[in-house]
């Protein structure tokens, strides 16, 4: 297959009509000496039937569960139809990044909408068109707030692992120093964060709810933060803020998170959305695109990318961050998805994970050995001990086509970090419960 | 104007419907309730779709019409790349499942891996970075641990050339290197004087596109590769413009240690209306223990992940973006090693034909031939006429084109990038160059009619400096 349109004999009248003979008449800058001189060693261009069937092979060799009690960071909800048939409209998918904002309105706006959805969703005051991905949006938060004499994160030990992760890449590349706070119980050690807080501190980051599910004390953290004249970044679960309280809420300055549970598939961990929000005063310390409202000569509403001077391609090595591309395509997807769940769809997500997983929860705990981890409140997330041998578990669970929750290890203690949602059942939740009361006989 | 979402928003309106909960209420705690409102709009599916298919008409794609934005390679996105990355056995893939269970996805990357390696001349690589300049970040930090690893401490610069993309400076500044910017020649050459005279041994690596910003393929590449490697440095490629060299040259053969890859320009995948994207990073192996952890390792005859040992470790959450890889892939199996040759030099034939065909008309400030793309320098033409490279790109939207890339690079003054790419058939050239030339002779008839432009457009030209001054940047619902 060739996506090319030019015939052979077109190419041909196209060289004539520039005096050239062939295509290497236009490619002599080329040195002989960095020349491939061969032809690549890649397969031959294969039929649009022979591609899809060899890449259906490849998505078959992949098991697909029917049942989904896995969470941490990925997270299985329900899409409604209509989200993919419109973020597919080709006008979408095949425009590049709003440049030309006349004939980019639909784009535009959309993002507007995108933003304002999320400050609704998380309280905030303003947010940007979107960035990578959860975790990346947290090490930009980070950097974000760092300031001549406060060059210090201070990071909770209780987030995500891979957030943790991506947030130690960006402090090592910038040589900024990054202290992690140990957990206690499952939460963030209070005390040893007000140790760690002093005036070099830029910010404090923490999850809420956390990598163990459970919801902190964040009132006290952000307090004891702002004491120390430092600014306390939020990662949230965004379906959770349609009931629990916001990062505003809670005095959090920045509002950040993984925005895949909005109408995103698994998709083996990407494309995702980090979604990145904060208070007016800071509007100008946001990485990435942000759309702004104006008008034209005519007084007509219009939409354009704003407050650019932030930006790499203006300030070049001054600029805050050199990330120019939002995800613009997942962030149209999480925009229909909020329109689409809606006020009320929203909220009723939100609830059935959390009396579901309520419900599982005490379902689970009820076998032998398989108690609560930590005590608190927990949304949809919650960490048991795991009496026998987690791989042999999930094994048993998979032959029932069931992903069964994370297994991981504290301290040399074998656990289990278990997410339901909305999409799992109470019958789910039966079969499931049916199989740890077998494993544990 | 159709309004927004918000203000079509009634009380009651329902668009989802969820099961039966089937198991009890349960109240969250007083203490961590919600309190205020959250105004998500509340609409029927029809008007939701009217809304959103009504914005897809104001938006403008590949799909749509020709678009020859320099520097971004708005290739045709193929149908069935679209399709692949639908299929149930990647969407519906949790990303923590157990290593036996993912055998697809692995093998997936691991393919894509090969040919991308095989096309670049590099010896490993990540797919994780979600972007091109997320990729320069990644390569950027490789290079750190690397010159940590070896104890060169004092290895502080980072060399780039003034025509660089304005990603590269900014990247190398987040992994804290000092950028020292270098002049390049009137040819828009990198001036190996002011190259020789920036190394040293605090040098770290230099940064460099090569076809360059003006669309020029640097002769001088090897000489150059010379004058880094000799002072100790590396060479970090900026892959936004390989689709002018694929299976005629590599960055690995010209010199270079690290790389990244733009799937979503030079690979075909949509650019979705700024991502997502996906921008692999490749390097040689002196680097490859520093990659981003994890990488895909085929272990007799078996998928794994692994670590490399002195990983910089990770640069976003697990793996990339997946389904961005499976299109690219698709789009290699399509095109095959022979597609990918011709893709490149098409991309080249059709730039030249452009370049050639509006040369008599606008300046061309560097002689040809170009490789994928060229500038076109309108500050004659603003002297004579007040006419500005903004003016032409708006007089181009009334045409029905997307214009092409203006005021970058920024050592042109006035200009416009084309690249043309190779999908393109030469009516589709002809036409252009036919409303290119109508619009520069509008520029001395009736230069008003371009200052007023555009006027085909649902609106005409914003007004940035209010949205600047007094942003509004959310919905106001009071």
């Amino acid at each position: 297959m060739s996506y090319v349109p030019n015939t052979p004999a077109e190419r041909e009248e196209m060289l004539l009509a520039m005096g050239k003979v062939c295509v290497e008449d236009l490619l002599v800058s080329i040195p002989q000496a960095v020349r491939l001189g061969r032809k690549l060693d890649i397969p031959a261009a294969k039929s649009e039937i022979q591609v899809m069937d060899e890449l259906e092979t490849m998505a078959e060799k992949n098991k697909v569960f029917k049942t989904c009690f896995r969470g941490a960071g990925a997270y299985r909800h329900f899409i409604p139809s209509v989200v993919r048939h419109l973020a597919n409209r080709a006008e979408f998918v095949t425009a590049y990044t709003p440049y030309q904002a006349e004939m980019s309105q639909g784009v535009l706006q959309a993002i507007f909408e995108y933003q304002t959805m999320i400050c609704e969703i998380t309280g905030m005051d303003v947010s940007n068109a979107g960035v990578y991905d959860g975790a990346q949006a947290a090490a930009e938060a980070i950097s974000m707030f760092k300031e001549r004499k406060r060059l210090k994160a201070v990071v909770s030990g209780a987030v995500k692992p891979m957030t943790l992760e991506v947030i130690k890449t960006y402090c090592a590349a910038a040589g900024s120093e990054l202290v992690i706070i140990p957990v206690k119980n499952g939460k963030t050690d209070i005390d040893a964060l007000s140790a760690a807080l002093d005036d070099t501190t830029a910010c404090v980051y923490m999850e809420q709810p956390n990598f163990f599910g459970l919801v902190e004390d964040a009132e006290k953290i952000a307090g004891m933060t702002h004491s120390a004249g430092a600014k306390l970044i939020m990662g949230c679960y965004p379906t959770s803020l349609a009931v629990l309280k916001t990062p505003a809420e809670h005095g959090a300055d920045a509002a950040v998170g993984e925005a895949q549970p909005l109408g995103l598939p698994l998709s083996f961990g990407g494309p995702y959305l980090g979604f990145m929000a904060l208070m007016k005063a800071d509007t100008r310390r946001l990485p990435g695109r942000i759309v702004g409202q104006t008008a034209d000569k005519a007084g007509r509403t219009a939409y354009v990318l704003t407050l650019q001077a932030r930006e790499q391609h203006i300030r070049r090595e001054k600029a805050c961050s050199s990330i120019c591309s939002n995800e613009a395509l997942c962030a149209l997807t999480a925009t229909i998805y909020c329109a689409a769940m809606g006020k009320e769809g929203l909220r009723e997500v939100a609830e059935q994970c959390l009396a579901k997983a309520h419900y599982a929860a005490e379902q689970i705990t009820s076998v032998k050995g398989f108690n609560f981890t930590h005590d608190g409140f927990f949304f949809n997330e919650f960490v048991t001990d795991c009496p026998v041998e987690p791989e042999a578990l999930m094994a048993k669970l998979a032959e029932n086509n069931m992903l069964g929750g994370l297994p991981f290890k504290e301290k040399d203690k074998n656990r289990i970090l278990w997410c339901v949602t909305e999409l799992n059942t109470k019958a789910e939740i039966y079969n499931l419960v049916n199989i740890l009361k077998e494993a544990v006989k | 104007m159709s309004g927004l979402i918000f203000e079509k928003s009634k009380t009651g309106r329902r668009c989802s419907s969820l099961p039966d909960c089937g198991v009890d209420f349960y109240a969250v705690p007083d203490e961590f309730k919600r309190k205020t409102s959250m105004n998500l709009p509340e609409i029927a599916e029809v008007d939701l779709v009217r809304h959103y298919t009504n914005l897809s008409r104001r938006a403008y794609g590949v799909d749509n019409g020709f678009y020859p934005l320099g520097s971004c390679t708005m290739k045709y996105n193929p149908k069935i790349n679209e399709d692949t990355a639908a299929l149930k056995g990647f969407t519906n893939i949790h990303p923590l499942q157990d290593i036996k269970t993912i055998k697809g996805c692995l093998e997936a990357m691991d393919i894509l891996s090969g040919y991308l390696c095989e096309i670049t001349g590099m010896d490993a690589i990540t797919l994780q970075p979600a972007a091109g300049a997320h990729g320069e970040f990644t390569g950027l930090s490789m290079i750190k641990a690397y010159l940590l690893d070896k104890g060169e401490t004092q290895r502080s610069k980072l060399i780039v050339p003034d025509s660089a993309h304005g990603t590269n400076p900014a990247s190398a500044a987040m992994a804290d290197f000092d950028v020292i910017n270098i002049p390049s020649t009137a040819e828009g050459m990198v001036d190996l004087a002011e190259l020789e005279k920036a190394v040293g041994d605090d040098t770290a690596a230099l940064m460099l596109t090569n076809p360059n910003t003006v669309g020029m393929f640097d002769k001088n590449i090897g000489k150059i590769a010379e004058i880094v490697h000799k002072a100790g440095g590396l060479l970090y490629y900026d892959g936004a413009n390989m689709n002018a060299i694929m299976g005629i040259t590599r960055p690995g053969d010209m010199g270079f240690d690290v790389m990244h890859i733009n799937l979503h320009k030079t690979f075909s995948t949509p650019h979705g209306g700024g991502g997502p994207g996906s921008g692999p990073v490749a390097c040689k192996a002196k680097l490859q223990p520093f990659l981003p952890k994890p990488v895909v390792k085929l272990d007799d005859g078996k998928y794994t992940f692994a670590e490399p040992e002195k990983s910089i470790g990770m640069v976003r959450s697990f793996y990339g973006n997946f389904l961005v890889c499976v299109r690219a892939l698709a789009y290699i199996m399509s095109i095959g090693a022979e597609g990918i040759r011709e893709a490149s030099e098409n991309a080249v034939l059709n730039a030249n034909y452009m370049m050639e065909m509006l040369k008599g008309t606008y300046d061309v400030p560097f002689e040809g031939p170009c490789m994928h793309e060229f500038v076109l320098s309108l500050e004659s033409l603003k002297k004579q006429t007040g006419i500005t490279a903004s003016d032409i790109a708006k007089g181009l939207v009334d045409k029905g084109i997307h214009p092409p890339t203006m005021y970058f690079p920024l050592i042109v003054h006035e200009a416009l990038m084309l690249e043309p790419t190779e999908t393109e058939s030469r009516e589709t050239l002809d036409s252009a160059i036919t409303a290119f030339k109508e619009v520069y002779t509008i520029a001395f008839e009736n230069p008003q009619a371009l200052h007023d432009a555009p006027l085909s457009t649902p609106v005409g030209r914003p007004d940035e400096t209010t949205a600047v001054r007094n942003p509004v940047l959310r919905f106001d619902f009071s």
